[in-house]
């Protein structure tokens, strides 16, 4: 029978409509402010810096190789070397500065750095009515503990662990190898130790 | 005392008017049903917008404006005051004075049109002894407007979308019409007040004698509403906006107030519409049972309006937008034939009304709907099956 | 005499001239509205209320529209205001005043000849639509049906005029 069907479309409207009332099945709205879905493991959307231990600035994982600096496709990363009064090199950035409103969420960052330093970062909500300097991070706001990144991105964080914990373990056989023929080790390695939380 | 509840806008409103000296009495009359009809139509236009918004997101599953406000109902407050700050533009190649006077003209007569409308028991701005015809005089003005719209805007797509407009608004102003002629056949008159008085009393348990309790009446009723939301350019009638195709018609080249106009425009002929479908087949002001009239008349139009209201965004909710060609077909070969089939059965209840032998009632009844369902079924197949709705052949593009 | 009626009678008459005398053939398309507006409103002045509602559904929701879809089809050069200057094939002035000259011989000699004049200058009360009905159905129900068959006729021509769609797809191969 000719309009048959609009009525079908019609009752299947209405259930809608109906449902929606008192079967929450039906209603998969998160109202966002109020209540939040955490984050999927993968999620990511701009880089932050993890840092070891209890001080942001002196756990700090990079050492300011600029790599980073040079892979951002869209340059939003820049760099200062710290060095100390008689200039020399400190393995530490001075200035650590990244651009949101430029980033593109590539992730090109985290795959080139060779110190496991710099991470992908779950938090979205930036929005400021500073578009200038409100979007450009600094160090002390990119550094988060490894905890943080344990929370984040569980899984990852600790295969990050385990290979930091090899290397300084290969390490630190080698240089007992080299010491014992030697001299006892002058100087421990170079990456500190991982702490795991 | 529910005599005075009924009676309580008249009556406000003869006090108010006795406070004037004589000769502006008039005036005042006049200015104060202009006013409560804008106020009232205007308020009812912020609720709907509300209203629609939740009702289509209900059907969609979701939750709907529930920000501005409880329940988001402060939000028309907040669309509105975003539609008067915004910028407005007028094109440089626009003809300004139709650019300008296009949304005025599109807004202002159907404003008129709810004059005739008979709100409650002698609620009425104007008695006007062909008020019907009125009203679908004032409705043709909003062609003009639409066609100023699209050709002042100089844009390849608001003329398109005008052309469309109109031609979707001419095309079913005769089924709507004549849907109409048929209340007007059996109650010999064209006054929207005595329209509603024809359908006075109750009869079979207690009913109503409403038009749309009768076999043609329904028919008028359906085709009459099928119509009315093609005139007024809704889902599934909405072509002449077509957002994903024209962009959104005459209206392309509009911004700010003057969208805001049109937007008005569109939603108050929906109220009209609706309320002169009321008052022809649902009975006007009439409560649907006899227990029922101690509720002010006024509540029942309300009533009545908002769940026309309901429907509309129930049929939003439901329905895809047409293609042009199934517009014109639908029109042309299925509703003016059936709306001249309603009419041929309103004359036949028309004439057997003085049957008076046993079981009459049953068989004016049983030859009403056989007389309507007939050709449906005949006109329905027609346009099924010989591929009417089926996939467009373009002769050009093939 | 009634303000509103001069009013009226000014804009129709405002409408009029501007319809015939501006360039651009949609602006004079919109004054022709605002002269049946202007008339309507000189009909519902005069109490015939069905006659006025009449005259604009008729000529503001029908004509009007069908002069304006016809300038949206045609591609005429009035319709192009760059090229609204150039010079015609036809001089349009001794046509039109010719053809508005015939249009009012004829109405006037209408008029004149018509044996209703007298008994329209003393009416009682202005007919109720009811009673126009009534006139339609009965005494004039000749002339009704005679315009009627006419505009179907002319709807019927228009359409085959209008339709060339081809009836089946293997005949449009060749075209």
């Amino acid at each position: 029978m000719f309009g048959a069907g609009l009525l079908k479309g019609l009752a299947e409207t209405a259930r809608n409509f109906v449902g929606s009332y008192h079967d929450p099945a039906r209603l998969p709205t998160v109202e966002y402010p109020e209540r939040r879905l955490a984050s999927p493991e993968n999620a990511r959307v701009f880089p932050f810096l993890v840092y070891d231990g209890a001080d942001p600035e002196r756990g700090l994982r990079c050492v300011a190789c600029k790599i980073c600096e040079k892979e951002c496709p869209p340059q939003c990363i820049y760099i200062v070397l710290e060095r100390d009064e008689r200039g020399k090199p400190q393995k530490h950035p001075r200035v650590f500065d990244l651009d949101v409103s430029v980033c593109m969420s590539c992730q090109i960052c985290v795959e080139v750095c060779p110190f496991d330093a710099i991470r992908m970062d779950t938090a979205f909500e930036w929005s400021t009515p500073d578009r200038f300097g409100g979007l450009l991070l600094h160090k002390t706001d990119l550094a988060k503990p490894n905890r943080y990144y344990h929370q984040i991105h569980p899984t990852e964080a600790a295969e990050t662990d385990a290979r930091l914990a090899a290397e300084q373990a290969k390490a630190e056989a080698k240089a007992q190898a080299q010491a014992k023929p030697k001299a006892p080790p002058s100087q421990p390695a170079a990456t500190p130790a991982s702490a795991t939380p | 005392m529910a005599q005075t509840l009924d009676q309580l806008l008249v009556l406000a409103q003869q006090r108010l008017v006795a406070l004037w000296p004589a000769p502006w009495q008039p005036w005042v009359a006049a200015f104060l049903g202009a006013a409560a009809i804008v106020a009232t139509f205007g308020g009812l236009f912020a609720l709907t917008t509300w209203l629609e918004r939740k009702g289509l997101a209900r059907i969609q599953n979701r939750l709907g404006p529930n920000r501005v406000g409880p329940y988001g109902l402060l939000q028309p407050i907040a669309d509105g005051l975003k539609m008067l700050t915004k910028e407005d533009i007028v094109p440089r190649a626009a003809d300004q004075w139709i650019h300008f006077l296009a949304p005025i003209l599109k807004v202002v007569p159907v404003l008129l049109a709810y004059s005739v409308i008979p709100f409650g028991r002698h609620l009425v701005a104007l008695d006007l002894e062909a008020g019907l015809l009125f009203f679908f005089a004032v409705g043709s003005a909003t062609e003009i407007a639409v066609f100023m719209a699209g050709w002042g805007s100089r844009n390849k797509y608001s003329l398109l979308g005008a052309m469309r407009a109109i031609a979707q608004l001419i095309s079913y102003e005769v089924p709507l019409v004549l849907s109409a002629v048929s209340v007007v056949l059996l109650a010999g008159t064209l006054s929207l007040p005595a329209i509603v008085d024809s359908q006075a009393g109750h009869g079979w348990a207690g009913l109503a004698n409403w038009h749309v309790f009768t076999p043609w009446g329904l028919a008028g009723f359906v085709l009459f509403m099928i119509a009315a939301t093609a005139k007024t350019s809704r889902s599934p009638f909405d072509l002449p906006e077509g957002e994903s195709e024209i962009i959104a018609g005459h209206m392309v080249e509009y911004s700010g107030f003057k969208y805001a106009l049109f937007y008005l425009g569109e939603y108050l002929s929906l109220f009209a519409i609706s309320g002169v479908g009321i008052t022809l087949f649902l009975g006007g002001w009439r409560a649907p049972v006899a227990w029922l009239d101690w509720v002010p008349s006024y509540l029942w139009f309300g009533i009545k309006l908002l769940g026309c209201i309901a429907v509309f965004i129930w049929l939003r909710g439901t329905m895809p937008r047409l293609r042009a060609d199934q517009l014109m077909n639908f029109a042309w070969k299925f509703m003016l034939p059936m709306s001249l089939v309603t009419l041929v059965a309103a004359a036949v209840w028309h004439a057997t009304a003085t049957w008076t032998f046993a079981g009459a009632g049953l068989w004016r009844w049983v030859l009403g709907a056989a007389l309507l369902l007939l050709p449906y079924r005949a006109l329905s197949r027609g346009l099924t099956q010989r591929g009417r709705f089926g996939p467009r052949r373009y002769r050009f593009a093939d | 005499m009634d303000p509103a009626a001069i009013i009226a009678a000014l804009l129709a008459l405002g409408g009029a001239v501007a319809a015939v005398s501006l360039r651009n053939l949609i602006h004079c398309a919109l004054c022709l509205v605002l002269t049946f507006f202007s008339v309507a409103a000189l009909f519902l002045g005069l109490g015939a209320e069905f006659v006025s509602f009449a005259q604009v559904m008729v000529y503001v929701g029908a004509i009007a529209i069908l002069i304006v879809f016809a300038s949206l089809m045609t591609r005429d050069p009035g319709t192009d205001p760059a090229r609204a200057h150039e010079p015609r094939a036809i001089r349009p002035w001794p046509l039109g005043l010719g053809i508005a000259g015939a249009v009012t011989g004829v109405l006037l000699a209408c008029v004149g000849s018509s044996r209703l004049l007298p008994d329209v200058a003393t009416p009682a009360t202005a007919p109720s639509v009811r009673e126009l009905g009534q006139e339609l159905m009965t005494r004039y129900v000749v002339a009704l049906e005679v315009v009627g068959l006419l505009l179907t006729a002319a709807m019927i021509g228009a359409v085959v005029l209008a339709v060339r769609e081809p009836r089946r797809p293997d005949q449009e191969v060749g075209r």
